[in-house]
């Protein structure tokens, strides 16, 4: 195991206020744009009025979404199996300085859990390799873009055509439910749970990040521009600011089926990483994942 | 625009306007319509202030302070579409004036607030900062119990806002209007 240079729950604490104050500089540019460009009013006000808030929140360190929604952790690298005990220290605390709103519940009861924990909880992706470094990542995922989840089993016969219209269709019919202008996260094959996870995951890439897949990048720009000529807007109430970014990312699956998933993050699509050696720790918001 | 809202105020709101708050505004999610609905059926104490009030959709991240008085973090709208099977029995039962939110309602709201005298105003979702600004000053709370989320808040507003007329009390709704005109490839 390497040695850390500092405890891991500082760490993440700090992520924590990271990720939920600061919006990612690949969002922040791509709405700038798109506000640029936006000709209708209602449109160009909701912009403005994102724009405005990312603002103060960063200026003032306080969370720029009242949904500070459930920290979805991906561990990377070499670690500890102690490390899951350190995250949930840090998520009770970070809920209590930063503070963060306590969302975790009794899926039957609804009584809440408190300290964002509660069985199951927190929500961590393990991912061992043999590289020297620990590297923890964080996506708070608020509810309002988690619920306009989907899952396709598709057939292999509807083709890249069927995959198109299925996300597209998933988010027009979403409306202004998830928060737009979003980012759409996009999972192609697997089986049904590796697919959703790799939609959520897409969620991680930055926007202004070419897809090294050629086909994949085609896609992505191809229902990006479809999306944003549809007319749904910002709040879903009217303009040409529907997505900010689409981000794909597949696996190979059976040869029967063809899983489909799309998980939306809403403009605020907040992720903060940390990449620990034994000489520090590096922060950043360009995820490498 | 202030409240308490008249019926006349709201019904002269049109559809795609942007207005702005000042004075008192009540917090409601899924548990504070459900309780409140059971209380009244029930015959319990309802508190008064739900009647013909400015209902914000919102679970804010509040924090107290030492006195017990309590300070608003962060508080933009929640998804309202959540509430559509409860809230034209709510609006009808307490004379909503105005509901603040995000993504807007169901054919049912929009129907209950034509007939009740009551609009839809749309919040930009997630810009809970500035928007907690406008909410200025947290008067009280009710049903704690119900989780910081789902509890009731009374907030007295001062230029809350932009909040663009969604849904006005004449039938009509901005949401329907894009959905009916959406291009779809």
């Amino acid at each position: 195991m390497i040695k850390l240079p500092e405890p891991v729950e500082d760490v993440v604490v700090n992520l924590l206020r990271l990720a939920n104050t600061k919006l990612p500089e690949d969002i922040g540019w791509a709405m700038e744009a798109a506000s640029g460009w936006e000709t209708n009013q209602i449109a160009y006000t909701q912009l403005g009025a994102i724009m405005d808030n990312v603002k103060k929140a960063e200026h003032i360190g306080r969370p720029m979404c009242q949904d500070t929604g459930i920290p979805v952790f991906y561990v990377k690298g070499k670690f500890d199996s102690s490390i899951g005990k350190d995250i949930a220290r840090a998520v009770e605390r970070a809920t209590k300085d930063i503070p963060l709103r306590p969302n975790t519940v009794d899926p039957i009861t609804r009584e809440n859990c408190g300290g964002n924990l509660g069985p199951g909880m927190p929500i961590i992706h393990y991912i061992p390799t043999d590289d020297d470094f620990t590297q923890i990542t964080v996506l708070p995922k608020g509810a309002g873009s988690e619920n306009m989840t989907r899952l396709a089993m598709l057939n292999p016969a509807d083709g890249v055509d069927g995959i198109r219209k299925f996300i597209i269709d998933s988010v027009l019919d979403a409306g202004g439910r998830p928060c737009p202008p979003s980012i759409v996260g996009v999972g192609i094959g697997g089986t049904s749970d590796v697919c959703v996870a790799m939609a959520k995951e897409a969620l991680l890439i930055p926007i202004d990040e070419e897809n090294p897949d050629p086909v994949l990048r085609k896609m992505e720009e191809d229902i990006f521009v479809a999306l944003n000529s549809s007319g749904l807007g910002p709040m879903g109430l009217g303009g040409s600011t529907t997505a900010l970014g689409v981000r794909i990312k597949k696996c190979a699956c059976h040869t029967a089926s063809l899983p489909v998933a799309v998980n939306i993050g809403c403009w605020a699509t907040r992720r903060a990483s940390a990449k620990i050696t034994s000489e520090g720790v590096e922060y950043s918001q360009g995820v490498k994942f | 625009m202030d409240a308490p809202l008249s019926e006349e105020t709201v019904r002269s709101l049109e559809l795609g306007e942007t207005v702005y708050l000042n004075g008192p505004v009540i917090t409601g999610r899924d548990e504070m319509h459900i309780r409140a609905m059971e209380y009244l059926e029930s015959g319990k104490d309802v508190p008064a202030d739900i009647s013909g009030s400015v209902l914000f959709h919102c679970g804010p991240i509040m924090m107290q302070r030492e006195d017990g008085s309590w300070s608003v973090v962060a508080a933009g709208p929640t998804t309202s579409a959540r509430m559509n099977k409860l809230e034209p029995g709510f609006i009808r039962s307490f004379k909503i004036r105005a509901i603040i939110g995000k993504g807007g309602m169901s054919k049912d709201a929009l129907e209950a607030m034509k007939e009740v005298g009551c609009v839809y105003l749309a919040a930009t979702g997630g810009a809970a900062i500035s928007l907690a600004e406008g909410l200025n000053r947290c008067t009280g709370s009710e049903w704690l119990d119900l989780g910081m989320a789902e509890a009731m808040w009374r907030f007295d507003t001062q230029k809350f806002g932009p909040l663009i007329v969604a849904m006005d009390s004449k039938g009509n709704s901005l949401y329907e209007n894009v959905a009916s005109s959406l291009v779809r490839p």
